[in-house]
Parts: C-alpha cells; sequence; structure tokens
C-alpha cells in the first residue's frame, strides 16, 4: 500500500517534469500545433498533465479503499539520512486522515487539469503552466502522505514556490507580478516559524518521525510542546491564509482562475489546517496554543466574512471566504473536534472548487470579474447556474447540502466546549466501538481518550464568532448569488455556456458538493444534533434573508451599499495591507538602503581608509631615509646634542 | 594519484609560447587539460573507499624539506573529496564556457596558464595534509586571481585587484602566524597527526590565541562580515570565469580552512571563539541580505548573497557540532554550485545587454529570452533555498546545530542566532524575488541598447550550466549521496566515532 502512496506522489512529479521538457514536442508528435485550436487529445502537455494525475487518483481511491477497509496506519521507509543530530526518515505513512485527504486533493487536482485545458486554450504558457499545476499536486500529496516531518516540510515549501510561479502565470502585469511576491514572501514568513518549529519538535522528540513524536508525546515537556506548536502556528497561519498572515489570498487571486480553485480548494491552504490535525496530540498537549489557534481563528473567520461582504470582485468575495472557512476549521481543531475539522475541510474542497471553476466559467463569458458587470446570468447559462447555486448554498451552509453537514458538527463540538466549560472530549468518540464495523466510526478511536481544556471564555469566543460568521456568510453568498444570476443583465456580452469541457468538469464537482456530507452520518460526533442545527438554521435565514430583502429594494444596486460608511473599510480589509505597509515593508527598505550606504561609507571607508593611513606612513617614515645626506648629519647632530644634553642634566 | 593533473597543468605552463598558434586553439588546449583532471578527480572518486570516509585515502607522503621538517603530503578523504570534485568540475565548465564567449582583453594564452595554475593551489589547498603545504597552496591562489582580475576585470578592476590581493594577502599573514605558532609548539606540521590529539598538549591560551589568527584569516577568505568589502568589488569587476571560481571555489577554501585546519588543532580556542563567530556569521547573513535588496547591480547583489550564505555556513562551524559542521560542508558545496551558475548567468547577460544594472536591464526577460530567464529563475529559486534543491539543506541543518550547539556553549544565545538567521532566509528569499520580477516579470522597458536582440543561449552555455543544475537536482533530491560522504569525517573530526 506504502507503494501505491508513492506511486501517487511520484506520478504528477515526473509529469511535471516531462512535461515541463517534453510537453510541446508531444504535441508536433501527435500532429497539434502548439499555440492555436489544439484538439485535447493531441494536446501533449495536457495529456502528460492529465493522465498521471487520473491514475494517481485511482490510485488514491484504492488506497482510501484499503484504509477504509482496515484503519491501521502503515508506514514504510526508503532510506534513512543521517545528518550527524536527528536522523531524517524519507518515507511515507498512510491511514484514514491522509488516504481521504489524498483523496480530495487528487479529485480536485484532476477535475482542475481538465478544466485548465479549455480555460487555457491558446496560451503560450501552457506547458508550464500544466508542469507547475503538477508539480504543485505533487507537492501537496507529499505533505498528505508523508511520514516525516522535514519530508513533509519539503512538500510545504514546493507548494509555496509553485504558488509563486502560478499567480504569476500572467507576468507581463506588474500587478500580478507583486501579488506572486507577496504570496510567496508572507508564506514563507510564516514557514520560517514552521521550519524551526519542526526542528524544535524533533529535537525535543529525537526523531523527525511523525509516527513516533504522536507515540511518545507525553514524553515531550510542556514548555518544548508550547514553543513547537506556537512556532509551528506561524506556518499554518501563513499557508492557511488566517490573521495576521491572510493579506496574500485575496491578492492571490491575480493567478488563473483554475489556479484559484487549485490552491483554496484543495492543496495550498488545506496542508495548514492538515498539518494542525496530523500532529493534534501534539497541540493537545500545549493548551495555550490552542487558545491562540482559537482566538485566531475567530479574528479571522468574523473579520474575512465581513470583508467577503463589501468585495465588488467575484473572485475576491470567494477568496474571502476561504479565509473565513478555513477559520472555522481551524475553530473546531482549536476545541478539539479535529474529525470535525477534517470532515469539514474536505467537503470545503468539494464546493470551493466547484465555486471557483463555475466563478471561472462567468469570468470568461462575461469577460470581467466584476459582480456590478453581471446580473441575469441564470438565463443563458443554466448548468453554471445550478453549479453554483449548489456550491453556494453549500458554503452557505443550506441543509441537506455538504457544507452544513460538517460546519455543524463544528459548531456542535464548540458549543459543547462552550457549555461545559472548556472541557470537550476529542473523542467522545472513544466510546465508539472501535474498528466494529468498516466505516467512518473508526476514525476517531483514540486510545488515550484525551481531553481538550480550553478556558471558557476562549470557547464562547469561538462558539458565537462561528454563529456570526454563520450568518455573515449566508448574507454574502446570497449577495453574490443574487447580484450575478438574478436582475438585469448590465453589461453588453452573449450569455452562453463555456465550452463543454468546462460546464461539465463543474457539473460533476456539483454532485460531491451536495451529498458529501452524507457519508458523516457514519460517525457519531458527525451527525447532526437538533439543537445546534436549528441555530445554525435559524442564522442562514436571517442572513441570508437579509440580503434578499436590502436587494429586493433595488435589484440594479448593490446590496452592500446599507453597510454605508463601514463599506470602504470592509472592501479593503480592514486596512491590514497598508499597515503592513507602513509598518514592515518600508521599514525594511530604508533599513536596506542604509545597509548600502554604511556598507560604502563606514565598513568599506574603515578598510580604504586604513589603506590611505598606510600610503600616509609610508611617505612619513621614507622622510628619514630619503637619501639626503644632509639630513642625516643634521639628525645625527640633533642626537647627539640631546644625549649630550641629557647626560648633562641627569647626571 | 592527484599529482598527475598538478603535474600536468604544471607542464602545459611551459610550452604556451611556442605551440598552439590561435586563440581558438589555445582555448580548446585548456579545455582538454581541465577535462583531463576532471577525469582523475572522477577517478580518484571511484577509487574512494566510501566505506571508511573519515580515514585518509590515496596519500602521498614525501619529504620535501626534511631540515625543517617539512614534507609534501597529500589525501582526501570525504571532507575534502567533495571539495576537490568541485574544483575539477567548476574549471572544466570554466574553460568550455570561454571556448565560446572568451573575457574581452585578449591575451587568451595568458588567461589559461592563469586558470590553470589557480587550478592547482584550489586543489592542492583541498588535498594538503602539511601545514606549511597547505599554505603555499593558499597562497598560490592569491596572484593569479589578482592577475585575472586586474587584466580582465571590468572598469574597475585596479581599485578591485588592489583590495583583493592587499586584503587577502594580510589575512595569509594572521594565518602563517597562527599555523606556525601551533606547529612550533607542537614540534610537528602533519595535519593529520595534529588533528588527532584533538589540540592536546597546547595551552589554553595558546589554543585562543591561535585559533584567533587562523580564524581571522580563514574569515577574510570566506568571507565573514565585516571583513568582507573585497568580496562585491572584486566579483562585479572579475570576468565571468573569475567570478564563478572566486564564488565557486575560492571561498569554500576559508570555511575548509576552518574546519579542516583551525578546529582540529585549536579545539579549545574554537570553543572559546565560537559565540563571537556565531554572532559574526548571523549579522553577515542579514547584512547580507539587506544590503542586496538595495543592489542595483546583478553581479554585486549575488557577491552580497555570497556574504549571506557563507555565513550559514560559518554558523554550522560555529555550532561545534557534527550536524553543524555537516551543514557547513554541504553548504560549501551547494553554493559552490548554485552561485557558480548564478554568475554564469550574470555573465551571460552582461554579455547580451552590456550591462548588469538591474534598472537598465528592465523587465520582461521571460519574454525576450525565456530558456535563459527560466535558469535564472531556476537558479534563484535554488540560492533562496527550496527544499528539493541544494540550498535548503545546509541551511535547514545549520539551524538545527544552532538549536542545539555543542553542550559548553551558551545555548540561548545560539537560539537567538537561529531565530534571526532563520529570518534572514526570509530577506533572502525577498531578494531573489524582488531581482526575478524586476528582471523576468513585466513589459520589457529596458533602456539598455540590444546588441544581440534575444540571443538563444548557445550550446556551450548549456554544456556549462546544465551539470550545474543536475547537481543542484541530486543533491538537493538526495542529500544522502553527500551526508553520507562528509558525517564520518566530521565525526572523527569531534573525537565521536
Amino acid at each position: 500500500m506504502i507503494w501505491l502512496a508513492s506511486l501517487v506522489v511520484l506520478l504528477p512529479f515526473l509529469g511535471a517534469f516531462a512535461g515541463m521538457l517534453l510537453g510541446p514536442s508531444l504535441t508536433r508528435l501527435l500532429g497539434g500545433r502548439s499555440g492555436t485550436d489544439t484538439p485535447p487529445l493531441r494536446n501533449g502537455p495536457a495529456l502528460i498533465a492529465c493522465l498521471p494525475i487520473a491514475v494517481s487518483l485511482v490510485l488514491a481511491a484504492i488506497v482510501a479503499f484499503v484504509a477504509w477497509q482496515d484503519v491501521d496506519e502503515r508506514t514504510g521507509s526508503l532510506t534513512l539520512i543521517e545528518t550527524g543530530s536527528v536522523l531524517i526518515e524519507v518515507g511515507l505513512q498512510v491511514d484514514w486522515l491522509s488516504a481521504f485527504v489524498g483523496l480530495m486533493v487528487c479529485c480536485v487536482a484532476l477535475a482542475v487539469h481538465v478544466y485548465s485545458v479549455a480555460y487555457l486554450k491558446g496560451d503560450r504558457r501552457y506547458s508550464s503552466y500544466a508542469a507547475f499545476v503538477s508539480l504543485f499536486t505533487a507537492a501537496m500529496l507529499l505533505v498528505v502522505y508523508s511520514g516525516d516531518l522535514l519530508v513533509l516540510y519539503a512538500g510545504w515549501e514546493v507548494m509555496g514556490i509553485c504558488s509563486y510561479f502560478l499567480i504569476g502565470h500572467h507576468w507581463e502585469d506588474r500587478a500580478n507580478s507583486r501579488a506572486a511576491v507577496k504570496a510567496f514572501l508572507v508564506t514563507r514568513l510564516g514557514d520560517v516559524g514552521f521550519l524551526l518549529g519542526v526542528l524544535v519538535l524533533g529535537v525535543g522528540a529525537g526523531t523527525f518521525e511523525i509516527d513516533e513524536i504522536l507515540r511518545n508525546v507525553d514524553e515531550l515537556s510542556a514548555a518544548t510542546a508550547t514553543a513547537a506548536t506556537l512556532l509551528l502556528l506561524a506556518g499554518v497561519a501563513g499557508k492557511s491564509a488566517q490573521f495576521p498572515l491572510h493579506t496574500w489570498l485575496p491578492d492571490a487571486m491575480a493567478g488563473p482562475t483554475p489556479i484559484s480553485a487549485l490552491i483554496h480548494a484543495a492543496t495550498m491552504v488545506a496542508a495548514g489546517v492538515y498539518v494542525v490535525a496530523r500532529l493534534h496530540e501534539v497541540f493537545v498537549e500545549a493548551p495555550t496554543s490552542l487558545v491562540v489557534l482559537g482566538v485566531v481563528a475567530v479574528v479571522s473567520m468574523v473579520g474575512s466574512a465581513l470583508a467577503a461582504l463589501a468585495q465588488d470582485d467575484l473572485k475576491r468575495v470567494l477568496a474571502y471566504s476561504t479565509i473565513s472557512q478555513l477559520a472555522v476549521m481551524a475553530a473546531g481543531l482549536a476545541v478539539g473536534a479535529d474529525t470535525a475539522a477534517i470532515f469539514h475541510l474536505l467537503t470545503h474542497g468539494a464546493f470551493k472548487a466547484l465555486l471557483f471553476l463555475s466563478a471561472g466559467c462567468v469570468i470568461v463569458v462575461a469577460g470581467s470579474n466584476m459582480l456590478a458587470h453581471y446580473g441575469g446570468l441564470r438565463r443563458g447559462m443554466p448548468i453554471t447556474f445550478w453549479s453554483m447555486t449548489v456550491g453556494l448554498a453549500a458554503l452557505a451552509g443550506v441543509p441537506p447540502l455538504s457544507g452544513w453537514f460538517s460546519k455543524d458538527s463544528v459548531i456542535e463540538a464548540a458549543q459543547h466546549a462552550a457549555l461545559h466549560g472548556g472541557e470537550s472530549a476529542v473523542a467522545s468518540a472513544a466510546v465508539t466501538p472501535p474498528g466494529s464495523t468498516p466505516g467512518l466510526y473508526a476514525l476517531d478511536v483514540d486510545p488515550d481518550g484525551q481531553v481538550v481544556n480550553l478556558p471558557g471564555g476562549v470557547a464562547w469566543l469561538v462558539y458565537l464568532g462561528l454563529l456570526l460568521t454563520v450568518a455573515l456568510t449566508a448574507a454574502y453568498a446570497m449577495r453574490a448569488w443574487l447580484m450575478t444570476f438574478f436582475g438585469e443583465q448590465r453589461g453588453s456580452y452573449e450569455i452562453r455556456e463555456p465550452s463543454r469541457l468546462m460546464s461539465w468538469t463543474v457539473a460533476v464537482l456539483a454532485v460531491p458538493a451536495a451529498i458529501l456530507g452524507f457519508f458523516g452520518l457514519g460517525a457519531a460526533e458527525l451527525r447532526p444534533h437538533v439543537g445546534a442545527a436549528s441555530v445554525s438554521f435559524l442564522l442562514v435565514v436571517v442572513g441570508a434573508g437579509a440580503a434578499f430583502l436590502v436587494w429586493n429594494g433595488d435589484p440594479a444596486a448593490d446590496p452592500a451599499r446599507v453597510l454605508g460608511r463601514a463599506r470602504p473599510v470592509f472592501a479593503r480589509a480592514f486596512y491590514v495591507d497598508e499597515l503592513y505597509a507602513l509598518v514592515i515593508v518600508r521599514p525594511i527598505r530604508a533599513l536596506a538602503r542604509y545597509v548600502v550606504t554604511f556598507d560604502r561609507r563606514q565598513v568599506d571607508a574603515a578598510v580604504v581608509g586604513s589603506g590611505r593611513g598606510a600610503t600616509w606612513l609610508g611617505g612619513r617614515i621614507r622622510f628619514p631615509q630619503n637619501g639626503n645626506v644632509q639630513n642625516y648629519l643634521t639628525g645625527l647632530l640633533a642626537g647627539v646634542v640631546v644625549i649630550v644634553a641629557g647626560v648633562v642634566i641627569f647626571l | 594519484m592527484m599529482a598527475i593533473p598538478l603535474a600536468g597543468a604544471l607542464a602545459m605552463l611551459v610550452p604556451a609560447n611556442r605551440f598552439l598558434r590561435t586563440d581558438v586553439a589555445v582555448r580548446m588546449f585548456g579545455t582538454a587539460v581541465s577535462g583531463a583532471t576532471l577525469l582523475v578527480a572522477i577517478s580518484a572518486m571511484t577509487a574512494f573507499d566510501f566505506g571508511a570516509t573519515s580515514r585518509m585515502q590515496m596519500r602521498v607522503d614525501r619529504a620535501w624539506a626534511p631540515a625543517i621538517g617539512l614534507r609534501f603530503h597529500l589525501g582526501v578523504d570525504g571532507i575534502s573529496l567533495p571539495l576537490v570534485v568541485l574544483t575539477a568540475l567548476l574549471t572544466f565548465l570554466c574553460f568550455l564556457y570561454t571556448l565560446r564567449h572568451p573575457p574581452g582583453g585578449g591575451r587568451i594564452r595568458l588567461l589559461t596558464a592563469l586558470l590553470l595554475v589557480l587550478e592547482i593551489g584550489m586543489i592542492g589547498t583541498f588535498v594538503a595534509l602539511d601545514l606549511v603545504l597547505f599554505f603555499v597552496f593558499f597562497e598560490t591562489v592569491l596572484i593569479p586571481m589578482y592577475a585575472v582580475i586586474m587584466l580582465w576585470g571590468g572598469t574597475g578592476r585596479r581599485a578591485a585587484a588592489h583590495k583583493f590581493i592587499l586584503y587577502t594577502l594580510l589575512g595569509s599573514g594572521l594565518l602563517l602566524a597562527g599555523m606556525l605558532l601551533v606547529g612550533a609548539h607542537a614540534g610537528t606540521l602533519d595535519m593529520t597527526e595534529l588533528a588527532a590529539r584533538h589540540g592536546s598538549g597546547l595551552s589554553h591560551g595558546l589554543q585562543v590565541t591561535a585559533f584567533a589568527l587562523m580564524g581571522l584569516g580563514f574569515a577574510v577568505k570566506a568571507p565573514m562580515w565585516p571583513l568582507h568589502t573585497w568580496l562585491p568589488d572584486a566579483h562585479t569587476e572579475a570576468p565571468t570565469v573569475g567570478s564563478v571560481l572566486l564564488a565557486g571555489v575560492l571561498l569554500k577554501m576559508g570555511t575548509y580552512g576552518l574546519v579542516r585546519v583551525a578546529l582540529p588543532l585549536a579545539p579549545d580556542g574554537a570553543q572559546f571563539w565560537a559565540p563571537w563567530l556565531g554572532l559574526l556569521a548571523v549579522i553577515g547573513i542579514v547584512y547580507g541580505a539587506l544590503a542586496c535588496l538595495a543592489q542595483r547591480d546583478l553581479k554585486r547583489m549575488i557577491a552580497y548573497s555570497s556574504v549571506g550564505h557563507m555565513g550559514f555556513v560559518l554558523l554550522g562551524i560555529a555550532t561545534l557540532t557534527p550536524v553543524g559542521v555537516n551543514a557547513a560542508l554541504f553548504g560549501n558545496i551547494a553554493h559552490g554550485l548554485i552561485t557558480s551558475l548564478l554568475f554564469f548567468l550574470a555573465g551571460s547577460v552582461k554579455e547580451r545587454w552590456g550591462t548588469a544594472d538591474m534598472n537598465a536591464l528592465g523587465g520582461g526577460m521571460l519574454g525576450t529570452s525565456p530558456r535563459l530567464a527560466s535558469i535564472l529563475t531556476f537558479a534563484s529559486v535554488a540560492s533562496l533555498g527550496l527544499p528539493g534543491l541544494a540550498g535548503f539543506w545546509g541551511e535547514m541543518l545549520a539551524l538545527l546545530g544552532a538549536y542545539r550547539p555543542h553542550a559548553d556553549l551558551p545555548r540561548e544565545t545560539f537560539v537567538t542566532f537561529m531565530a534571526v538567521a532563520a529570518l534572514g532566509a526570509v530577506l533572502t528569499a525577498a531578494y531573489f524575488l524582488r531581482m526575478l520580477s524586476k528582471l523576468t516579470h513585466g513589459p520589457s522597458d529596458g533602456t539598455a541598447p540590444e546588441r544581440a536582440p534575444a540571443a538563444a543561449v548557445s550550446v556551450q552555455e548549456y554544456a556549462a550550466w546544465v551539470p550545474l543544475i543536475a547537481l543542484t537536482l541530486l543533491v538537493g533530491l538526495w542529500p544522502k549521496t553527500l551526508l553520507d560522504v562528509t558525517t564520518g569525517p566530521v565525526r572523527a573530526l569531534f573525537g565521536g566515532g
């Protein structure tokens, strides 16, 4: 099974290299012409990109099925690397967590690949684009299946650089280039924390092997666990775009739309949450980190939901909704509901991919990202309309779509934590008969029956934040839906479905986005509870209803107008970007300029100066030896006089 | 075995005025000689017994000046072998590159001769096992390099060359003093024997003084902040091949010297100075990165990036742990591969557009010459330390070493160093991305006159770059190749098994 998992990772990796080097030649070999309307089956890079992912998907499905049948985790190690200190183990690990997330990654990646073939038709740089998408997928799969923290970190960073290349795909525009640089640098800042966290954890536990660390988690000192998890959280905040490192994500919308789908749904942003879930036992040992995680999550989810309410750009609405939804997962992890959080990760992957890809259809047809240019699109593009409706409803948490189930299980856990003084049994499931039935029951078998202790105040904060987010999410989803598909058309373009390759992919993705939630019925703590469910459903109705009423007053205008003066503040996302530019970017630039001047004026001047000094000294010292006899005689005479005088005076 | 390339290269010097009338022939000849050297180096590698990397192998031990106990003692172990092969490879690639792209200024014959002498000096430094012999080779490198900068350099070459030679000679003076101090008190100049003693028989004060002297000598070469100012000038003015060898090999002689000579000879001194060495290394990392961030000249920027990267190497050494020294050796090789590639690329850019000023070059290189820009991107990404490429492992291991330094060193200090160095890594990413976004992205709005519009990458350029790219990938994806070779001798260095 490890072999299957490693093949899942390796295939897209090799596909990336092959596509980069051989893609265009293969097109010529198959008789297509690059750059023009090549049919998909003759498009070399497209074939090299899609086929390995498709095979990977099948293999990942097999892996997931086996993991489902038999929940024992398996590890396999290729080799040990001697470093002179803690060993690095190149190895993979498969358990239910990695198997399901891996399957989700493969699904979304394949959808994105297929969709891109049509979306980037005729793009000159399609082959490098496809190669980077493959590499990106491979890196994410490596993160998912990795059995060693440093190997995981390698995949983690490679994703960062791929996102840089992909966001900057249209580099002719300086703005895109800046967005790409920003995305990489902000995540890199977090990654450095992550690397240090990995090192602290690795040295503390004496191994980088995830399995070993989790097994010996009790032996870690509290200080080590806290330091390591806080450092890891920096990386998580960077990758999963949580406050205060979230600013790269809305700008990352500069990339082609399928890339947004890939980054936001399945790969990069999911990685952060995935890692916390993977190392959840360590986080449980460090309550401080959980508090930090909870607070960060609340700030991110409410703040970005408010920001989403006021965006003019469809993709930016979705971007802020991603931040907000990831914060929901983080909140779930903070209150100890790791299964619920991962469940939400999976359903979010499905509906967010769907949303971005259908947004791509809208953008292609309307030729614009702006909500103000849409309107009335439901008539000409029914497939996109219905798919996007499913996606937005799932996002808002309308029963019985997938988002409702998963969000509800997180809220339920938070409520439990808030009501029971912050104590939440991670596994109420510890009581479920482990492994008795093949299925998700076994998901939370946790022999330790660990208990998360969260201060009651924080638990309440998380709970109320979640409820507020539910209402806000419903409101902005409603606003985007109404402004895009209803009312009068605002703009002169022909409303039609985009190419079949695109709309069908979207339609296929709508299926899991709709029904994935039912799979959660198998596990006790993922089942909806009447109390929590009715509260959140009420809030959805309130939020969506408010948006509808405002819109209904004047369907031509933007419902965000009622925000009044707060609107620009929300639209600029509370001016965090401007603040960073003022506090961090400018001082560093100034410092850099200062260093250059300092280097020239001070350090180098000291060197050059000492050189000059030596020359000058040489000139002086030369004086007594310049071969002038008169001088010598004068000196001699003076010396004699001095000696005589000395003798006379002192004796 | 190591004497063959040396003798060969020396012999080639003499008849250089008599035969080979055309420049092309001379260049071909240089390529052939360095190719032969590379072959010998590779065959040395195959003959090397990887089961016993910590043992000195292929030794040559002859009496040289018996009156004062000097011996002609050569040999390789796991620490020096990778560097020897790297040197041979880089010299060969330089000649290959010169085949098609000779530096302006003519006198190819002299250049060929100088480069070969340079190679002797470099390889000699890495295989020498006698202190004085080591010093002789160490010095052999200076004069050819001085001449290369002086004769084929850019406009400011005179000042740059003078600064280079004076600076390094000063360093060498201190180095010699330190070595002789140890040699005189220990009664032998043989490095293997001295290393085996682990400093026993030398008083604490003596070791502290000796390490300070030798450390300063090597630090100039490495270069360590604040002794780095010769480097940007020398790099900016030197011709492409000069920069490549300077960055790829010469800087390594400093850090190699620290590991091979200073650490084992004066371990107490090393312990005394390690926190200071670490401090200066960390300052170098951040300072170098900041200096890069505001740099306008491409070559100068790469030169300052070397200060930062060598900072990681020095930090690794300063931790005095096996993992730290491993990091240093790994960082040496990685930096040699990547920065050489970067200098090759900067040279090509300068050759095509006549300037290395980033504002004059303007953007859009991915559009005008996509291959060159892609390789530049690759090299930058490797240099900023992406896992999976060579640059990462050296940095990561250095940080790992700093987190748990040698037991007698102040741990808090080193943990602080680790944090600051890690932030330096972010700045490294920042300046490389700034450079890439300036040069490769955006519309092509350069003001520089295009000499050869969008000249394609020539075969010779590919030939010189592809091995570097391939090795960067190999070492990055499979760090075991290098770590397995170095770990043994590094453990032996610290007296462990």
